[in-house]
């Protein structure tokens, strides 16, 4: 899986599980200051993140995401190595 | 909706009768033990023998990878934890003066480090169910205090600020947190103190006897309902007026 689709899928499932405006998820947008998700919000995301591109994401380096870039830097690294 | 639904200390006394209540309710039950394994043998039994399903589950619920691994066999047989009551509750009674650091480690271990233990484990199946139900087991002597009980009611204090503060959390997402305070009830637990102290206590009950396990196990079906949806981070007493 690349990056974009990476991307894409992840797009989706701000949009579908935390019902985020789409037009406002960039790279860089912080999760708890742009899109207004909170910290349980971000560990939602994080699991279905887990359900979705079946990686397992330690609580250690769940804590480190801030935002929608780092999450996706996060998947394409447990996904490809 | 049935449910998968887990009750701590589920094999006697409290827990066995609200193990019982919640199958009765249709919802599937694991009842976990530590050691009574024939006992929590016997609540299975009795379920399935009233046409409910339920399994038996082994771990020390102060133990941090005994709690993981029983989520895991949980989640095997039955799915993800909806309903989970924090019931395991052990006592070492005695005057603080003579309280060793022992009697104080292990009562705060079994009865308040498992509810954290425990709560933490559900958390993620009931974020995924997007519902759940926490219902932890205080006591009236953790709102009115006992001689005797510094180390008992310090950790069924304590249930209730953690309720309060998880019921905060995670009150968006549709799990709700909620304490139940038994007052005294007729169980292994309240057998120790004799019948001179039971008739003394009972007179100074309103409702003049001592609780039976079923009325505390209504209050948890209650909790654990749909008809409690709006209901989270309170303490309902049943204590038959005890505390008035």
């Amino acid at each position: 899986m690349d990056r974009t689709e990476i991307e894409s899928k992840l797009t989706d499932l701000l949009v579908d599980e935390l019902g985020i405006e789409r037009d406002a998820i960039t790279s860089n947008a912080k999760f708890e200051e742009d899109l207004d998700v909170d910290s349980l919000g971000v560990v939602e995301l994080l699991m279905a993140l887990e359900d979705n591109f079946g990686v397992k994401i330690p609580d250690e380096e769940a804590e480190q995401i801030t935002t929608v870039g780092e999450a996706v830097d996060l998947v394409e690294i447990k996904l490809n190595g | 909706m049935s449910r998968v639904a887990l009750v701590t200390g589920g094999s006697r006394g409290i827990g066995r009768a609200i193990a019982l209540r919640l199958a009765a309710d249709g919802h599937q039950v694991a009842v976990n033990y530590a050691a009574s394994a024939a006992s929590a043998h016997d609540v299975v039994e009795a379920i399935v023998a009233r046409g409910g399903t339920a399994r038996a589950v082994q771990a020390d619920v102060g133990d941090a990878d005994a709690v993981a691994s029983m989520f895991g066999e949980i989640e095997d047989h039955f799915g993800r934890v909806g309903i989970l009551v924090n019931n395991a509750g052990i006592t070492r009674d005695d005057l603080l003066l003579r309280m060793g650091v022992d009697a104080w480690d292990e009562v705060i271990e079994t009865n308040l480090r498992s509810v954290y233990l425990c709560s933490r484990a559900a958390m993620r199946g009931m974020l995924r169910l997007k519902w759940g139900r926490i219902i932890s087991m205080s006591s009236i002597s953790g709102i009115s205090g006992n001689p005797g009980q510094a180390n008992y009611a310090a950790s069924k204090a304590a249930i209730i600020g953690f309720s309060k503060s998880v019921a905060r959390e995670v009150g968006s997402r549709n799990i709700t947190v909620n304490v139940v305070a038994p007052g005294f009830i007729e169980t292994d637990m309240t057998d120790k103190l004799g019948s001179e102290i039971a008739e003394e206590v009972a007179q100074r009950v309103a409702l003049g006897r001592l609780g039976r396990p079923e009325e505390i196990a209504a209050a948890v079906g209650y909790l654990a309902s749909d008809d409690a949806a709006y209901v989270t981070g309170q303490t309902l007493v049943v204590d038959g007026g005890l505390a008035l």
